[in-house]
């Protein structure tokens, strides 16, 4: 029988699981993606199209770490912020989203 | 200039004892080059050849991380087509199929074009509402396109479920006879041989590890195999665009993404068109070998990983089976995954930058190989005269700031739902 290391599987084989802090440990499919969550929403007075112009279009899309909003929405329906290797896929770290939310720049969470 | 290839040099050959000689060599990268072409896809490569056939501008060297086409060229599903309906990308793309349709010939290679065609299905009255739209907007462009009805269509395709039981009914299609199958690894090599014939260093196994910057000026790149000095230089490495983008210290409006593709067990010749499902993002035709190659949407998160997610693989056979429930049991012999460079707008770019000198193709999405002549085409324009070309000029860096976004399928500003 051929086992899953023997053919060099990796970590990337493997279905996505995702630590929900409410509901526990989940695949992937029970969760919809929700993008980048690092990137601080300028202040509602910014006037300047080009800081809401890289705000909306532009990524990072880093090969390795990357901080990402997923919404638990077949579950307790939270947002979360999930830390994940983009290079493995391999989950890091997860926490409610409003714990950790990247406010408007200059105002209070 | 190497031997051309025709059929006395294939009877020649096959009666001879010498073996084919190399079809292009293995330079080693010289210290300097009017152009460096970072990345030995098919457009990295198709550029090279357009560039030295058209532009004058030999002294070129296309530099590839592992094998030439060993990226997206030999991941995707090998479709060519040209129904679109914003203008810019209908016209781009109906120029790549008239230059598919003579490429062969222009690179003395059989890159197996197929035109066997390509129906769209719609499932609704309104579906077939957006595809008369579409092939009027095809028409009014020259591009052929025809209405089907359900009769035709149960016609021409006899084998899909076309009863009262299919989960998605069928009333009709859009048919474009022009589009087909193009052999996606003769490609690179074709591509490879003539640009290698005309002078251009096709290097591989050499990997770009920083771009050489003065001031706002690129003036080449470090590489796995030294630096290499450059007039100008070119990314071509979509899936990794941000990854280069970045060592140049800019942010590109791209996330990259995962999509699958398929194949099956090989059959005896069965499906004889293009089929796109109209009901969910799903494709498929059947290869020369026999196999039913077909794929789906991408995974829905970014990834550099090139493997798949297996839920995928239970939506896309779930579509196959919803349209063709005879292939139920077919087994799948391989499926892979390719990285998407996805755009906010599903549109690529293919422009200069920021940096002097340095320019970009990237953000294909799904629609990198289709487009490789063209962008060759265009690509090398830009290169060559530091200016789009008017067929790309749509494909801009700064089309979201200037509020010209492209978005051929109406879904808005999210990469991943491109």
């Amino acid at each position: 029988m051929t086992t899953a290391s023997a053919i060099g599987r990796t970590s990337s084989d493997a279905m996505l699981r995702i630590m929900c802090p409410i509901c526990g440990e989940r695949d992937y499919t029970e969760f919809r993606y929700g993008g980048d969550a690092t990137k601080p929403r300028p202040s509602r007075e910014t006037a300047d199209p080009k800081v809401w112009h890289d705000y909306v279009f532009l990524f990072d899309n880093p090969k390795g770490l990357h901080r990402e909003y997923w919404q638990h929405v077949l579950g307790c329906r939270q947002w979360l912020v999930l830390e994940r290797n983009t290079a493995t896929n391999e989950p890091g770290e997860s926490r409610l989203a409003r714990m950790d939310v990247v406010t408007c720049e200059g105002e209070p969470k | 200039m190497r031997p051309r290839y025709s059929a006395l040099s294939l009877l020649r050959h096959a009666v001879a004892e010498t073996p084919w000689p190399r079809a292009w060599r293995v330079p080693d990268p010289k210290p300097t080059y009017d152009v460096v072409i970072i990345g030995g896809g098919g457009h990295g490569l198709a550029t090279a050849y357009y560039l030295a056939a058209h532009h004058g501008i030999k002294d070129i060297a296309v530099v590839e991380r592992a094998y030439i086409g060993s990226g997206n060229l030999g991941r995707n599903t090998t479709l060519v087509r040209s129904n679109y309906v914003l203008d810019g990308n209908t016209q781009f793309f109906e120029y790549s199929m008239k230059l598919w349709e003579g490429l062969s010939h222009e690179l003395n290679f059989n890159v197996m074009l197929s035109q066997r065609g390509q129906i769209v299905l719609a499932h609704g009255p309104s579906q077939m509402d957006v595809l008369a739209r579409k092939g009027n907007i095809m028409r009014l462009n020259g591009i052929d396109a025809e209405l089907l009805d359900r009769g035709e269509v149960i016609k021409l395709l006899p084998y899909l479920d076309h009863s009262g039981e299919a989960r998605f009914p069928i009333c009709g299609g859009l048919f474009q006879q022009r589009a087909g199958t193009v052999r996606h690894d003769a490609v690179a090599w074709g591509y490879a041989r003539a640009a290698d014939s005309l002078g251009v260093d096709v290097i591989e196994n050499c990997e770009v590890n920083s771009f050489v910057i003065d001031g706002d000026r690129v003036r080449g790149v470090n590489t796995t195999r030294g630096r290499i000095s450059a007039g100008r230089t070119a990314i071509a490495v979509a899936g990794h665009s941000s990854h280069l983008a970045a060592m140049a210290g800019l942010r590109l409006p791209i996330e990259s993404h995962l999509l699958q593709a398929f194949v099956s067990e090989p059959i005896k010749p069965f499906l004889d068109h293009v089929i796109s499902f109209g009901a969910e993002l799903f494709y498929i035709s059947q290869s020369d070998k026999g196999g039913l190659v077909f794929g789906g949407h991408i995974d829905g998160f970014n990834s550099y990983t090139q493997r798949g997610q297996f839920p995928k693989v239970q939506t896309v056979a779930e579509c196959a089976v919803a349209l063709i429930p005879s292939i139920s049991r077919l087994r799948l012999l391989r499926h892979w995954a390719g990285i998407q460079d996805m755009t906010p707008d599903g549109s690529p770019f293919i422009c200069r930058t920021p940096l002097r000198d340095l320019y970009l193709n990237g953000g294909w999405c799904y629609q990198g190989f289709k487009a490789t002549p063209a962008v060759g085409w265009c690509f090398a324009h830009t290169i060559a005269n530091d200016d789009e070309h008017p067929l790309s000029r749509c494909y801009s860096l700064d089309r979201f700031a200037r509020g010209r976004e492209l978005d051929d399928y109406g879904v808005g500003n999210w990469t991943y739902k491109q």
